[in-house]
């Protein structure tokens, strides 16, 4: 029986077990809220998007990285004062392209890993923007500098985060 | 049948997406302020918060330990300062409760109503939305504890922000530079009455000042108490940059005062009371008094009373409270605490202000 919800594509495939499928979501959705009030800097980075690629790309399941994304998008709603939906499509929409891409792709190494976080990042943003200006009717500024420079640096914590993730998932 | 096999995954993400945008899009038609919190909040916030509060306890247990007992260098230099500061302010006290008398009986020459933070609740940050475009921040005190929304929630610096979710034991503050924000703000000298606004980048601004008017930079801005949830006086910070902005009006850069980046322990305002000022006990609420006080050949006053018949003009809202009952001081403020901090500064150069502000300023939360 399979432990979580995983692919049965001809590329290595890999899964989380039941605990790790929730609790780092979780953990990463804290870390979020709680890192920002000891260390301000820390608002640049968003943890659950790191989670949400590096469980995308190792399962390369389409299905379960839009589910997977989703919900640590909403999670991540919920905690904030703005309309639930903001990160979970943002989020949904990454899940779906990582794995997706990571099927296609060799995200194993560190270089890859690193050039798809920033793809992805910008990806989250572009549509976070579109929906939070478009539908929500908050007022953004889209500033390419900022966005590439966060990007990158969440490219270097995803690269960590990758690797850490990378002692918890399974070979199925 | 094969289509949809073959494309299952692009139709489920399209479905899946489709619900998000329309549960979106139902979210932002209703929002009110009286639409009740959302179950997957309480939910998202139930998991995180306990670890939050737990982490937030270790931290200040930790810094108590060190505080209170290790880190105690320099304490007995530090006690002859207070106490020689005690003294200096204790002649100041003269001088100003002088001051006071005379604002007093004035106000009540106008039937000025008083505006006195009277309970104020001391709460813990212990968690952020994570997010910078959600500068929100959470409190251990919560709906048990007696938090509402739209409670005003302050430090000894300055306003922090405003009381927008309640849950159960912790409470969402949503931060004077949200974009979303709003508080009615009047200038420290100059009168001038504005919306405090925060920016996508997080900047703080003061909007709807005439571009005609001259504010100059380094200027104190405090609450004018318009938008009926912070009392008027408090302080709010200080213009760093006065530029021509859109249409016909300034465009001003606030800084807080209190630093919204890295706030450990506010001060939520439980209770505003307002009353009538009253004159004092020696009677004499007349206006001839008032000018006989002003004439030559009255008594002189106790030597360390300078300038005494200056109007009361220099104190900010946040060390003002001296006047009417005991100091104010919220950083030394228990748990529970009943203060009587006259949260009014500046009765005397602006009497004609009634406590409701014109719709103009009205309710920009």
């Amino acid at each position: 029986m399979a432990i979580t919800y995983t692919s049965g594509e001809q590329v290595e495939v890999y899964r989380f077990s039941v605990p790790a499928t929730v609790l780092i979501p979780l953990a990463a959705v804290f870390l979020q809220a709680w890192l920002p009030l000891r260390f301000p800097f820390f608002t640049v980075f968003d943890l659950p998007l790191l989670v949400t690629i590096g469980f995308a790309t190792a399962r390369r399941n389409p299905l379960a990285g839009l589910v997977t994304g989703g919900l640590i998008g909403i999670l991540q709603d919920a905690l904030t004062h703005h309309p639930i939906g903001l990160y979970g499509i943002s989020k949904t929409v990454v899940g779906f392209g990582a794995s997706s891409l990571g099927i296609k792709l060799d995200v194993e190494n560190a270089g890859a890993r690193f050039l798809l976080t920033i793809f992805f990042y910008v990806v989250h943003e572009v549509v976070y923007f579109m929906i939070a200006r478009g539908l929500v009717g908050l007022h953004m500024e889209w500033s390419w500098p900022h966005e590439l420079l966060s990007g990158v640096a969440n490219a270097l914590l995803g690269v960590l985060v990758f690797m850490l993730l990378d002692r918890v998932k399974q070979r199925t | 049948m094969d289509v949809l096999g073959r494309y299952r995954n692009l139709i489920v993400l399209v479905g899946v997406l489709f619900a998000q945008v329309l549960g979106l899009a139902v979210q932002v038609k209703r929002t009110t302020d009286s639409e009740p919190t959302r179950l997957i909040r309480i939910w998202a916030v139930g998991s995180v918060s306990p670890l939050e509060r737990m982490l937030a306890w270790a931290q200040t247990s930790t810094r108590g330990i060190w505080r209170n007992y290790v880190y105690l260098r320099g304490v007995r230099a530090e006690n002859r300062s207070l106490k020689a500061q005690i003294e200096r302010m204790s002649l100041d006290q003269v001088r100003i409760s002088q001051d006071a008398d005379q604002a007093r009986r004035l106000q009540a020459l106008l039937a000025f109503k008083e505006q006195f933070i009277s309970q104020t609740m001391a709460a813990q940050v212990i968690g952020s939305t994570g997010s910078e475009l959600s500068r929100s921040v959470y409190i251990d005190k919560g709906e048990r504890d007696g938090i509402r929304p739209d409670m005003a929630v302050i430090t000894a610096d300055g306003i922090v922000g405003k009381v927008l979710r309640v849950y159960g034991s912790t409470s969402l503050v949503l931060l004077i530079d949200d974009q979303t924000s709003g508080v009615g703000a009047i200038l420290d000298k100059t009168r001038l009455q504005g919306i405090l606004r925060g920016t996508p980048s997080g900047e703080v601004v003061l909007e709807k000042v005439m571009s005609d008017e001259t504010v100059p930079p380094g200027e104190q801005v405090l609450t004018s108490g318009g938008d009926g949830i912070f009392p008027k006086g408090l302080l709010v910070g200080r213009v760093t940059k006065v530029a021509p902005g859109s249409e016909l009006f300034l465009n001003i850069r606030v800084r807080p005062a209190a630093d919204l980046s890295r706030l450990e322990e506010v001060l939520v305002v439980t209770k505003i009371d307002e009353r009538q000022a009253e004159p004092d006990q020696t009677g004499g609420a007349r206006a001839i008094d008032i000018l006989a006080g002003r004439l030559p050949g009255v008594p002189s006053k106790p030597e360390n009373a300078v300038n005494a018949d200056a109007p009361a003009t220099a104190a900010p809202a946040s060390t003002a409270g001296s006047t009417a009952g005991p100091v104010v001081n919220p950083k030394a403020a228990p748990s529970e605490t009943s203060v009587a901090a006259k949260v009014s500064p500046k009765p005397v150069k602006a009497p004609a202000e009634p406590k409701t502000q014109p719709a103009a300023q009205d309710s920009p939360h």
